[in-house]
């Protein structure tokens, strides 16, 4: 492929241009047995049990960033939204919006680091769409993926399942995606030294459900991080949450760059991480479980469910203090008059 | 029967009387009066105030309404009366104090108040029965809002319900005649409160005078915590820098300035310059804190308030006070006792022992705050802290509005408050949060609530919510809240399930003004705080408005400037005074500045310049308080603030003296986007030529406030000339600057125009709920705000 080939409307087209592409870049990096039936659907043998389905589409600028790029993030997002629910992510499909005069060689970097992604999760990608759009009608290049997977019979997970006396664990450090891609956005030209997290996580669920039969729920903590994810959760479950904000793993780089851009890495997104809530006498086993994984060795009980006043969601400061979590309506606006 | 006194024909009159006429010693009053014109008749109280029914010859039953009025006792305040006929009683005798009644509620509630001199005098009267006795009041003074529970305000409806008092208590309390006639919270050494000391694990401990040990304790360097009225206090020897240092450490209260108790205005004047009115404020019946100026020279601990040339100074204002005052000053030499609130900073007041144990002794997370607890056993009902107030321009203050003063409400003009308009709630802002409810005319604004950032602060705002709402006897139909969506009291309020009325920050702080005085606008508004959400979607504070009661144009903006870091910039003005300077004279030129604040952050110019450049949590502000925050890095005097207003109240204090006006550093007036701009790029580049020439803080303040002055008159009188209005209001938290504040009035008014100020309600966002019911009522009468069926 030549250095400056760009994305023309033609490989939209459906016709010769579509089909060399879809050969030259997609079939290359994400061939399986299914995918290589090349028809106009996928036809799966029907695997036992309960099926686990999720969707999510991927806008992401910049499109490469610290640790990762959209194409592993478009696999680890839905791949982890099936393993919160403790399903074992099996297929994949993929939808690709791309822009006219995108480099060819930055749409194959991306579909690349896919294959690598759903190889590493070990799902495959089974049915696949792509579209052209003219120039200003999208940003560079857009993914969905819808993800399938299978539920173990008997297990039950779910945001409302927390009950008064669990523990609250996290799987690792907290806003590292988040302010990797807010300072890359933004251009800084900074040297933050931080990393996306981005990585799936069906394995640890996996590892922690085996040593913790009991967990009550798994939740990547994404857009809007911790403090929202806990507060959806604490509301589901009629639950209040206490957290030991000294317990939280931040990694240095990262409270680093929070403290200069004025950020709480409390509502940053993560994209490899998750939060656990378990009964507190096997919230041990969890956090071992946790800690024995590669992902996992950041891992920390921060926290726990009460049942006074459900609903609330409060940090205990490393200071002593109380302080409330809410989800946010938006952008934060200051409130110190 | 013969006609009374004043002749004319036999008459009956029933009235009810509303307004603060329960616990004042109104019965016996109206009942002596009677008496003394040979009426009959009885006076009862009822939840809705007090019924009387008078009968005699006419003259003396008009001369009896007339003197009703003119004199009441002291701490009664009559605010409406109904006269009717009724038909003449035959037989009738005696005229009877009746037991209360019950009925719509509609008494007022009394603030608490200070100990009386009578029964200072019976305190310190060794043959007194309750000589030395901590709980001593009478109907004139003591414990009330804090202690009630229900209306009407009878003893089992207080925290005194469990102490039954002795026959020479109970005396006195059924004798007219007597002061503590119906004093609810009558008590004595053998049947009331008593005091004990205890450890920080709350373990009483076996002395035989708590109160000596106390104040010894004091005296050796110890911290006391003591159970006051309204809550507790962190007590500490103010001599002693140890002890206040320590206080500070575990209270976590790094530099805010404490509050300091004097045994009376004696002790006052030897540590403070007093003006007159400061003096009567500080001896007032609600004896506040008042910010006084130290004198040279006075032999307080460096901390008490650092930086600052001001602190807090209160007299005592509970007979416990008086006994610690007294014992401290005549046996331990000590002039001046901390008497801080009772908590760890940011949070609400203590509220009893087993709180008090919990964060302020054995139970706190970093271990004890205290050496020993002064306690006691009359239940708080309520929490109400200290009130904060200064004096400007000849007029008393408040900045924080709390014991004494709440829940006395204003009385709103008719224009106002539309008389059949349904109770409005109005929750406040985020931090100094007070809220209001809206009672036909009266408003309701509750007791300094504070930050609700904590779990503490937002119970305790909802508790005190609901503890007026019920005891009004006014279940809200509407409320009102800020526009910003992420303030605890406007997730709280949408909550409700209430029709809301969203108020635009500033359009607040102007209507609050505006009631204080009975004006409906339209005005001039000067909105001079620190930020608030626009209606443009960026975080207004330096704003000129043109505002009526339910809207509001703005005519102008202090020009914005970006708060890189949001929130942050205002707990770190260096990030603002680095903002001004690239903003007013370039990279390349403020980089080569020799300032400290370049010395110490020059290397986060590129961080700073690139978040605004790219809109990295930079929010644009039109905020003057941000700017008084940027102006005081840049002069060097700090980077970080400790405490909300601790660089604006720096700066101020770094004045030598009153500025001339000519020294002024210039801003300009400009129109952009349709708005009176104030451009302050002018006055950062004289300030920075001048302290890169070496300038001193105090220079350097004081041409900085001077030309704030002048730009704002000049301002206001654009506005005011373009617009043809004769009365301008100034609200916003700046205004706890009393130079700016009687400055620039001193400046509109030369300029021919009418100033309103603030004075009973906090200027700052203490007072923004008064604001926001006023503009709830407007717009409810304008039909703008629909009330469903229940
Ligand atoms: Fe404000
Ligand atoms: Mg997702
Ligand atoms: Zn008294
Ligand atoms: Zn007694």
């Amino acid at each position: 492929m030549a250095q400056n080939e760009t994305i023309q409307l033609d490989h939209g087209a459906g016709g010769l241009a579509s089909r060399r592409l879809l050969e030259r870049v997609f079939a290359k990096h994400l061939a399986n047995d299914v995918l290589a039936q090349m028809d106009d659907a996928a036809v799966l043998a029907a695997p036992g049990g309960r099926l686990v389905v999720s969707t999510d589409s991927f806008v992401v600028d910049p499109l490469f960033f610290p640790g990762g790029d959209i194409g592993c993030l478009a696999v680890h997002g839905t791949v982890n939204d099936v393993a919160m629910r403790g399903g074992r992510p099996l297929y994949l499909t993929a939808g690709f919006v791309l822009e006219e005069g995108l480099a060819l060689a930055d749409l194959e970097r991306v579909v690349a680091s896919m294959g690598r992604a759903a190889a590493q999760a070990g799902v495959k990608v089974i049915a696949g769409d792509t579209k052209v759009v003219g120039r200003g009608q999208a940003d560079k290049l857009f993914i969905n993926t819808a993800g399938i997977g299978v539920l173990a019979d008997g297990l039950e997970l779910g945001a409302s399942r927390a009950r008064a006396g669990d523990a609250v664990l996290v799987s690792g450090t907290l806003g590292d995606h988040g302010v990797t891609i807010m300072a890359a956005r933004q251009g800084l030209g900074l040297d933050l030294s931080t990393r996306s997290d981005t990585a799936p996580l069906a394995d640890l669920v996996a590892d922690v459900l085996a040593a913790c039969p009991g967990a009550r729920l798994f939740r990547d903590p994404t857009r809007g991080g911790l403090a929202t994810a806990l507060k959806e959760i604490a509301e589901a479950s009629g639950v209040a949450m206490e957290l030991d904000e000294a317990a939280i793993p931040i990694a240095g780089a990262v409270a680093g760059a929070c403290e200069l851009l004025g950020l709480d890495p409390l509502y940053l997104a993560n994209e490899g991480k998750l939060i656990c809530v378990a009964p507190a006498e096997q919230a041990q086993a969890a956090l071992a479980a946790m800690r024995g994984h590669r992902l996992g060795d950041r891992a920390a009980i921060i926290g726990r469910a009460v049942a006074e006043k459900p609903g609330r969601v409060w940090l205990n400061t490393a200071v002593g203090g109380r302080r409330l979590l809410e989800m946010l309506s938006g952008e934060p606006l200051p409130r110190i008059c | 029967m013969s006609p009374g006194p004043g002749g004319g024909a036999r008459q009956r009159q029933r009235a009810l009387l509303r307004g603060v006429v329960q616990g004042v010693g109104f019965r016996p009053f109206a009942h002596n009066l009677a008496l003394r014109l040979g009426l009959t008749g009885m006076v009862a109280n009822s939840a809705a105030g007090v019924e009387l029914v008078v009968q005699g010859g006419a003259g003396a039953v008009d001369e009896f309404f007339a003197r009703l009025l003119a004199e009441a006792p002291p701490l009664a305040r009559i605010d409406e009366i109904t006269r009717l006929d009724a038909p003449l009683a035959q037989g009738e005798t005696a005229f009877v104090i009746a037991d209360s009644r019950g009925g719509r509620r509609g008494a007022l509630i009394s603030p608490d108040v200070a100990t009386c001199e009578a029964c200072l005098a019976e305190m310190r009267d060794p043959t007194n029965r309750r000589h030395g006795y901590a709980f001593i009041n009478c109907t004139h003074c003591g414990p009330r809002y804090s202690i009630i529970e229900d209306l009407p305000y009878d003893r089992p409806q207080t925290t005194m319900a469990g102490f039954a008092m002795c026959p020479d208590c109970l005396a006195e309390y059924h004798d007219p005649a007597d002061r503590r006639f119906h004093a609810q919270p009558n008590a004595c050494p053998v049947c009331g409160p008593r005091l004990w000391l205890a450890d920080p694990a709350g373990r009483e401990l076996a002395v035989a005078d708590p109160l000596a040990r106390a104040v010894r304790a004091l005296a050796e360097g110890l911290i006391v915590a003591v159970k006051g009225l309204g809550g507790f206090h962190l007590a500490a020897n103010a001599h002693d820098a140890g002890a206040v240092a320590r206080l500070r450490a575990g209270k976590r209260r790094l530099a805010k300035p404490l509050a300091l108790m004097v045994a009376d205005l004696e002790a006052a004047h030897g540590l403070a310059w007093l003006d007159a009115e400061e003096a009567r404020l500080l001896a007032s019946r609600q004896r506040p804190i008042v910010l006084v100026r130290v004198r040279d020279g006075v032999d307080l601990a460096p901390g008490i308030a650092p930086g600052l040339k001001r602190v807090g100074l209160m007299l005592p204002y509970t007979p416990l006070h008086h006994l610690i005052m007294d014992r401290a000053q005549s046996q331990h030499g000590l002039r001046a006792l901390v008497m801080t609130s009772g908590n760890p900073s940011d949070e609400p007041i203590c509220q009893d022992a087993a709180q008090a144990v919990a964060r302020l002794g054995a139970g706190a997370a970093s271990g004890p705050l205290c050496q020993l607890m002064l306690l006691h056993d009359r239940p708080i009902h309520l929490r109400v802290d200290d009130s904060v107030t200064m004096v400007a321009g000849g007029q008393a203050r408040l900045l924080r509005r709390a014991r004494g003063y709440a829940p006395m409400p204003l009385l709103l003009a008719e224009a106002l408050a539309p008389a059949d308009c349904p109770p409005i709630l109005a929750v406040g802002a985020q931090l100094k949060n007070a809220l209001c409810l809206l009672r036909g005319r009266q408003a309701f604004v509750s007791q300094h609530i504070g930050d609700l950032a904590s779990p503490e602060g937002l119970d305790f705002f909802a508790a005190t919510a609901e503890h007026l709402a019920a005891i009004l006897d006014a279940p809200p139909a509407i409320v009102a809240r800020d526009k910003h969506p992420d303030y605890q009291s406007s997730r709280w309020a949408d909550e409700l399930g209430l029709p809301v009325c969203a108020v635009q920050h500033h359009h607040a702080h102007a209507v609050a003004v505006m009631a204080e005085h009975g004006l409906s606008g339209p005005v001039l508004a000067l909105c001079l705080d620190g930020a608030g959400l626009g209606d443009d979607g960026t975080i207004w504070g330096g704003e000129m408005l043109l505002g009526d009661l339910a809207d509001f144009q703005r005519l102008g903006r202090l020009r914005p400037f970006a708060l890189a870091g949001g929130d942050t910039a205002a707990r770190q003005p260096w990030r603002i005074g680095l903002a001004l300077l690239l903003a007013s004279l370039g990279r390349l030129a403020t980089v080569a500045l020799p300032l400290e604040l370049i010395a110490r952050h020059g290397q986060r110019l590129a961080l700073i310049e690139a978040m605004i450049a790219r809109g990295l949590n930079a929010p644009e502000s039109s905020g003057l308080g941000r700017l008084f925050d940027g102006v005081a890095a840049i002069c060097g005097l700090r980077d970080e603030v400790l405490y909300e207003g601790q660089a604006a109240m720096e700066l101020e204090q770094a004045m030598d003296g009153q500025p001339s006006a000519e020294a002024g550093y210039a801003f300009a007036l400009t129109r952009r986007e349709g708005l009176w701009e104030l451009d302050w790029r002018p006055m950062i580049r004289a300030l920075a030529a001048d302290a890169a020439a070496g300038a001193g803080p105090a220079l350097l303040a004081g041409r900085f406030h001077a030309g704030l002055v002048r730009a704002l008159a000049a301002w206001a009188l654009a506005g005011a000339g373009e617009h043809g209005l004769g009365a301008v209001v100034l609200g916003g938290g700046c205004l706890a600057n009393g130079f700016l504040l009687t400055g620039l009035t001193a400046l509109l008014e030369r300029a021919g125009l009418r100033v309103y100020t603030p004075s009973a309600m906090p200027a700052g966002d203490g007072g923004l709920c008064l604001g926001q019911a006023v503009v709830a009522a407007a717009r409810w009468r304008l039909g703008l705000v629909e009330v469903g069926a229940p």
